[in-house]
């Protein structure tokens, strides 16, 4: 099956820093396809080549199998991590005009409806809460019933129920068949929405496959969490792995019983262990260092 | 038909965000009239403080002082003119105090409505040289300054909002990252620009005929000409501002930066345009100079039309060279024009 886009090895050289480093990957039809990658890793790069805003040194973009040109512009809605409106212009303007730009066009009461923006018609942009601005930039992304979306870092700053309330927005515009590629640095986001995902760190692509695919193979089992102020002697005899993290001692132990019969001599008490499935930010963590860059 | 689609979207967005902002709007009007208003009762006189006489020669050659003892008569302003029709005019309109021409006999014209031609022919006739002198009259209504100066104001005032309504905002929207959003739609960059110009163009007309038709009302100001003619040249000097204006905010990501070169422009055409006083005495550099600047031709076009009742015929290289210079500044703008910050 033809990719509906793909990527090939993209290169973007700035002065003095590859913050792109060949870049390749396809995203099928109807996919939610999640670039997960720490500040700086070159995912918004990656993203802003892809989308024809940022000229890449190298590499090209194939939008259902041709390079992308006019076509994919009409096709694609695209919601920045940093961008502004026009001030003194309503919601419903912003969207109206935006609309315009395009020959497809989505019905606006639809878009409205779907990004819950009813009641904000006719506000001024500069009037908007953070979440209702970024229900805004994603309904503007919608206002041409797009084939692919891009959503890069939708829910940075947004608080926990907003996120969830764009979490349910983004589910829905995926069940009606639109490919989503995501750039995030929240794990539990790339979690609950995508389908596929292409770990990101220096430029490069670390790590790529489903979600499920990449714990397995990571993590062939549950974790076990132990406080590191109850371990009192030397878990490196362990056959399982230890992550050291804020405190806490990580063993990934494919079979719970045999791993926790280990632990028992060398830990104060057992009282505080947790025992956990292993999570894509695990996976982040492990490979990216063990640290969120700032 | 895709394409007016999408001007009009961005031409109709634009108008609205300048019309709501109401302080930038209001101040596009105010300062105008305040200008006007002010120079007209500063100036009730003709605004000169000495006496212009007009010394009728060939083209390009110096006056000579030592022909006749008026002319080394001190705080007397003596202007060489080859143009007989021209400098008649200037008596008429009371921009020159005196017309003389030296010879056998000496003939001078004056206007007998003027005071200060009656105070300089004093001057003329007892300046202490024995040679025939003859007297013709000219008559007209004096030019006021606020005649002379009020195309001067609007073109200043439509030069500042063309060029910074123009500049800073499209740097506004690279800054922010509007013109980033933008760029990921099927809009071109020339869609983009001439949704601008026109833009510009509508308000800053109503603004400007507004403004004109206040203060001609209030000043009973002079206007020889045509009205459709001073439009067209209006519209002409519109375009080429705001094309200037996009030009220079094509590539520049900063609004100090952008700042500072709309300074660099506008500056230059305050002084050099003839805004505020004559350059006509000036030098042939400072002339060369001025003749370069659009706001020079709009000026210089639409001075002809009101006080001097121009015709096309008259003022048509002004347009060309307007139309010149837009067309220039255009099409290097959208050439060089960038969405993104660099």
């Amino acid at each position: 099956m033809p990719f509906a886009l793909e990527a090939r090895d993209l290169v973007k050289r700035y002065p003095g820093v590859l913050a792109v480093d060949g870049v390749s990957f396809g995203v099928p039809d109807g996919v939610c396809f999640g670039l997960l990658g720490p500040n700086g890793a070159g995912k918004t790069t990656t993203v802003e080549i892809i989308e024809g805003v940022t000229p890449a040194t190298s590499g090209e973009v194939l939008y259902r199998g041709e390079p992308a040109g006019s076509r994919f512009r009409e096709e694609t809605g695209i919601q920045f991590q940093a961008t502004a409106l026009q001030d003194y212009i309503t919601v419903r303007e912003t969207l109206d005009m935006f609309r315009k730009l395009y020959d497809r066009r989505a019905d606006l009461d639809a878009v409205i409806d779907a990004c819950s923006l009813g009641d904000l018609l006719d506000r001024d942009n500069r009037k908007l809460s953070g979440g209702q601005r970024q229900r805004l930039f994603l309904a503007v992304a919608l206002v041409n019933r797009p084939r692919i979306v891009f959503l890069d870092e939708p829910t940075t700053g947004l608080d926990p129920q907003a996120r969830r309330n764009f979490w349910d927005l983004v589910k829905r515009i995926r069940k009606e068949g639109t490919t989503i590629i995501l750039t995030t640095h929240y794990m539990d986001e790339a979690q609950v929405l995508c389908d596929e995902i292409a770990i990101m760190d220096h430029g490069r692509i670390i790590a790529q496959g489903t979600p499920d695919e990449l714990l397995r193979s990571r993590y062939p089992g549950l974790i076990i969490e132990v406080p590191q102020k109850d371990v009192i002697d030397d878990l490196a005899a362990l056959e399982h792995r230890v992550l050291d993290e804020a405190g806490v001692v990580e063993i990934v132990a494919s079979d719970v019983s045999k791993a926790l019969a280990d632990l028992g001599p060398a830990v104060r008490t057992l009282n505080h262990i947790k025992i956990r499935q292993p999570t894509l930010e695990d996976l982040f963590l492990d490979l990216t260092g063990h640290s969120l860059r700032p | 038909m895709k394409t007016l689609s999408r001007i009009y979207a961005i031409f109709v967005a634009r108008n609205r965000e300048f019309l709501r902002d109401r302080g930038t709007l209001a101040w596009n009007i105010v300062l105008p009239v305040l200008l006007v208003g002010g120079l007209a009762a500063v100036f009730a006189g003709d605004g000169r403080d000495q006496y212009t006489v007009g010394v009728l020669q060939a083209a390009g050659t110096e006056i000579a002082r030592e022909a006749h003892p008026f002319l080394q008569t001190r705080y007397v302003e003596f202007v060489p003119m080859a143009d007989n029709a021209a400098a008649l005019r200037k008596v008429e309109r009371h921009q020159l105090d005196l017309l003389v021409a030296l010879g056998d006999p000496v003939r001078y014209w004056v206007n007998p409505d003027s005071p200060r031609g009656y105070f300089i022919e004093r001057v003329l006739l007892q300046s202490g040289s024995d040679a025939a002198i003859v007297r013709e009259d000219v008559t007209g209504d004096p030019i006021r300054y606020v005649d002379w100066v009020l195309p001067g104001i609007l073109g200043m005032n439509m030069m500042f909002s063309c060029l910074f309504g123009v500049g800073y905002v499209v740097v506004r929207y690279r800054k922010n990252g509007f013109l980033k959003r933008l760029r990921a739609t099927p809009l071109k960059p020339a869609e983009f620009i001439v949704a601008q110009v026109l833009s510009r163009l509508l308000l800053i007309l109503a603004i400007t005929a507004f403004v004109y038709t206040g203060t001609h009302l209030l000043l009973d100001t002079r206007m020889d000409g045509s009205y459709a003619l001073l439009l067209l040249i209006t519209v002409a000097g519109a375009v080429s501002l705001v094309s200037l204006g996009l030009l220079i905010a094509a590539r520049v990501n900063s609004e100090e930066l952008a700042g500072g070169l709309l300074n660099m422009i506008t500056w230059p055409m305050m002084i050099l345009s003839g805004v505020w006083f004559s350059l006509e005495s000036a030098g042939p550099l400072v002339q060369k100079i001025a003749g370069m600047l659009p706001l020079t031709h709009v000026l210089d076009a639409a001075r002809a039309v009101m006080l001097d009742g121009a015709a096309f015929a008259d003022v048509w290289h002004h347009l060309a060279w307007l139309a010149v210079m837009s067309a220039a500044f255009l099409a290097i703008g959208a050439l060089i024009f960038r969405w993104t910050p660099g």
